[in-house]
């Protein structure tokens, strides 16, 4: 005896790119208006659409906890935001019977002026929750969030750990029927983290029903009893969390270290350059996502150049999690690439990135492939691959036995001259 | 995982649609009603930190009308001697500034408030008509504090308000509904074209001369009248006059024709809001 409470049938949603530009001035409006007054505005900017969600179909029973996992991109978070009602869907519906509680940011509405007190107030009624079950539940909150001290403090003097746990604590006690929660869980400590993840075990053996946007697989696994796995918008799989998870790991779409493409045709690019592949390599020449901060990896850029005329090179750009770039790099300079026969064939070009030379962290690389004179871009593929470098602390990195923050978007281990010349007696210090 | 085993029936027979939006929408005043709570939390929200961190907070409210009254009163008043029909000038013109000073805060607030409040629309649903709305309501605050100011300043030069006083309230009203509905009208654009917020200080400088606050009505010829009380302002000061200064005949042709235009503006703004705002989060 189920209840399905969630009913999606053919949600779809279209965006515009470039819609991506700030805002739209009015005069921009006027002039391309005036320039030809004719066609409307839809046929000149209909060329350029991305379906963000592709005729998306699934039902959730009431007490699911539905896994929705894909790589970057694929729509997990478009799809909360169309079910949450942040956005309104091109085509398609889906039917809804609960209350529902949308969770896709921490700390939503919170006001650095307002004190701590205030802000749970604030944050509860944004979420949707009434005055008199904030108050109930006021003490709770407090206590989950461990900030109790400081509760009537302005929240722009609270630190960053602070601010996160309390920002989960409202939303931790909200008691909807169905909640939905965007990778959520992605921040905070590991001791805090562990305390979220028990509330929510808690809400789904209550029989809520939740919808769960994640990219750990350990969470989705521990909290899922079904995934649905999204790629470009479309549902691929749907099943229980074990079969879903596992066929997600074994594709590529599991790695955010290497995508490629095996069929002309569909790879990015035009006639005369498109991607094949592009993947990050460590030392021993092994796909993966995580390297070691200390050690050399490579980024291997297969494309196909069809056109024997041009000359088509590959461009790197490093991006950080800030979205800073860090540098472009391009084989363009380099003998063997100059040295290429001027004939239509496949190129396989690594760029060999040393150790200690980035920071900590997640980064993501923008492979463009482009020729000069004249300039053109035959593929831009943003955010291609990601990868994460991590610091073991075992003290042969820069950062040596300090394991505290380090500053720098770099950290390249640099040599240093250490002279030093015995003072005749120690200085006195002036008080 | 075993989950099914003590799922407890579900309590709220509430049903969420959701569909593409097109065309015209119908204004859901129920869902508005829903959220009241929300609305009251955001006006508290902006109230309270308006003044946060200014060494005297909220005597800000009463020094800004202070200081514009006395500004005005010796400009216009003792400078450029406008008449003010038999009324001492710095009681004219504050019985004017007030409602206008409510006004022109509404809708300056009311046209940003979208954009400012950007953070939420992008990531919780609610009826977006709440956020302009709770930025009106924040304003009325100042007002009935600086309202007290007036009252005083009237005592003072030795006007005592008759009955007339209890059609006050109708005329804040008007002043609020006016605010919204231009309001509703300017954030909807502010979304889509930011040239608005830089728009706002020529309108609201504009609209104040065209409205009789440094200068009474009667300086306006009678075949004009009509037309000047289309400009849903002038009906409002006007009322306001009439109200408080104890003032026998009633402006009644600029006070209806005002209302016609307040109820034009509210109700367009807010169809025109509703039909907008399924867009708003994607284009924001």
């Amino acid at each position: 005896m189920t209840t399905k409470v969630i009913e999606v049938s053919k949600i779809a949603k279209r965006y515009r790119i470039g819609g991506l530009e700030p805002y739209k001035a009015f005069r921009d409006t006027l002039t391309s208006f005036l320039k030809n007054p004719f066609t409307s505005k839809k046929t000149a900017k209909d060329s350029k659409v991305h379906w963000a969600l592709d005729d998306v179909s699934f039902d959730v029973n009431q007490g699911d906890v539905l896994g929705i996992i894909g790589r970057n991109g694929s729509g997990k978070t478009t799809l909360l935001k169309v079910l949450s009602r942040v956005t309104s869907p091109t085509r398609g519906k889906a039917l809804i019977k609960g209350n529902v509680a949308a969770l896709l940011e921490v700390g939503t509405g919170f006001h650095p002026e307002l004190t701590g007190r205030e802000n749970i107030y604030l944050s509860g009624a944004i979420l949707g929750m009434k005055r008199k079950e904030i108050k109930r539940k006021f003490d709770e909150i407090v206590a989950f969030s461990e900030v109790e001290k400081f509760i009537d403090t302005p929240l722009k003097r609270y630190s960053t750990g602070m601010k996160v746990r309390l920002a989960f604590a409202v939303p931790a006690h909200l008691e909807s029927e169905i909640l939905f929660i965007d990778e959520v869980l992605a921040v905070g400590d590991n001791n805090f983290q562990k305390k979220c993840l028990g509330k929510m075990e808690n809400a789904s053996k209550e029989g809520k029903t939740a919808l769960f946007v994640s990219h750990s697989m350990p969470a989705v696994l521990r909290l899922c009893n079904r995934v649905i796995l999204l790629n470009n918008g479309k549902l691929i799989k749907d099943g229980p969390s074990n079969e879903v998870i596992r066929s997600y790991l074994e594709s590529e779409m599991g790695s955010t270290a290497k995508r490629s493409w095996n069929n002309f045709n569909e790879a990015p690019g035009d006639d005369i350059a498109r991607i094949k592949s592009i993947q990050v390599l460590n030392q021993e020449g092994v796909n993966t996502e995580t390297l070691d901060i200390t050690k050399p990896f490579s980024v291997e850029v297969e494309y196909w150049k069809n056109n024997p005329r041009s000359n088509p090179s590959a461009l790197l750009s490093i991006y950080n999690q800030e979205g800073i770039c860090l540098f472009t790099t391009s084989e363009l300079i380099h003998d063997e690439w100059k040295k290429q026969p001027n004939e239509s064939s496949l190129v396989k070009s690594t760029c060999h990135i040393p150790g200690n030379f980035f920071a900590e962290g997640q980064f993501s690389i923008t492979l463009i492939l482009g020729s000069f004179n004249p300039n053109l871009a035959h593929a831009c593929e943003k955010d291609a691959v990601a990868f994460q470098i991590v610091d073991k602390n075992d003290g042969n990195s820069v950062r040596g036995e300090y394991a505290n923050e380090w500053a720098g978007v770099v950290r390249p281990c640099l040599q240093w001259n250490t002279k030093y010349e015995p003072l005749k007696k120690q200085v006195d210090c002036i008080q | 995982m075993d989950l099914k085993k003590n799922i407890p029936m579900l309590k709220t027979t509430e049903q969420i649609q959701i569909k593409p939006s097109k065309g015209w929408v119908s204004l859901n005043l129920k869902e508005i009603w829903k959220f009241r709570e929300l609305l009251y939390f955001l006006t508290w929200r902006d109230i309270k930190v308006r003044y946060k961190q200014t060494a005297i907070g909220v005597m800000w409210v009463l020094l800004q009308p202070l200081f514009t009254m006395l500004l005005f009163s010796l400009i216009f008043g003792r400078l450029a001697k406008i008449p003010s029909d038999g009324i001492p000038y710095p009681a004219f013109i504050f019985s004017g500034l007030l409602p206008w000073l409510l006004f022109a805060k509404a809708l300056t607030d009311a046209s940003t408030s979208l954009v400012s409040n950007e953070q939420i629309i992008t990531k919780v649903y609610f009826p977006r008509v709440i956020v302009p709305t709770s930025a009106v309501l924040a304003g009325v605050m100042d007002f009935l504090i600086a309202s007290c100011l007036l009252l005083g300043l009237l005592l003072f030069y030795g006007i005592v308000p008759n009955w007339n006083i209890l059609a006050l309230p109708f005329f804040v009203l008007m002043t609020i509904l006016c605010a919204l509905g231009v309001g509703f009208w300017l954030c909807a654009l502010d979304v889509v074209y930011r040239d608005v917020r830089y728009t706002i200080p020529f309108l609201t400088q504009l609209w104040f001369f065209g409205t009789p606050i440094v200068y009474p009505s009667s300086l306006i010829p009678d075949q004009w009248k009509l037309l000047f009380g289309m400009n849903p302002m002038a009906g409002v000061i006007e009322g306001f006059r009439w109200s408080l200064l104890g003032k026998e005949d009633f402006p009644f042709l600029i006070i209806l024709s005002s209302s016609i235009t307040v109820i034009f503006l509210f109700t367009t703004g807010l169809y025109y809001f509703r039909r907008m705002e399924k867009n708003f989060s994607d284009i924001i």
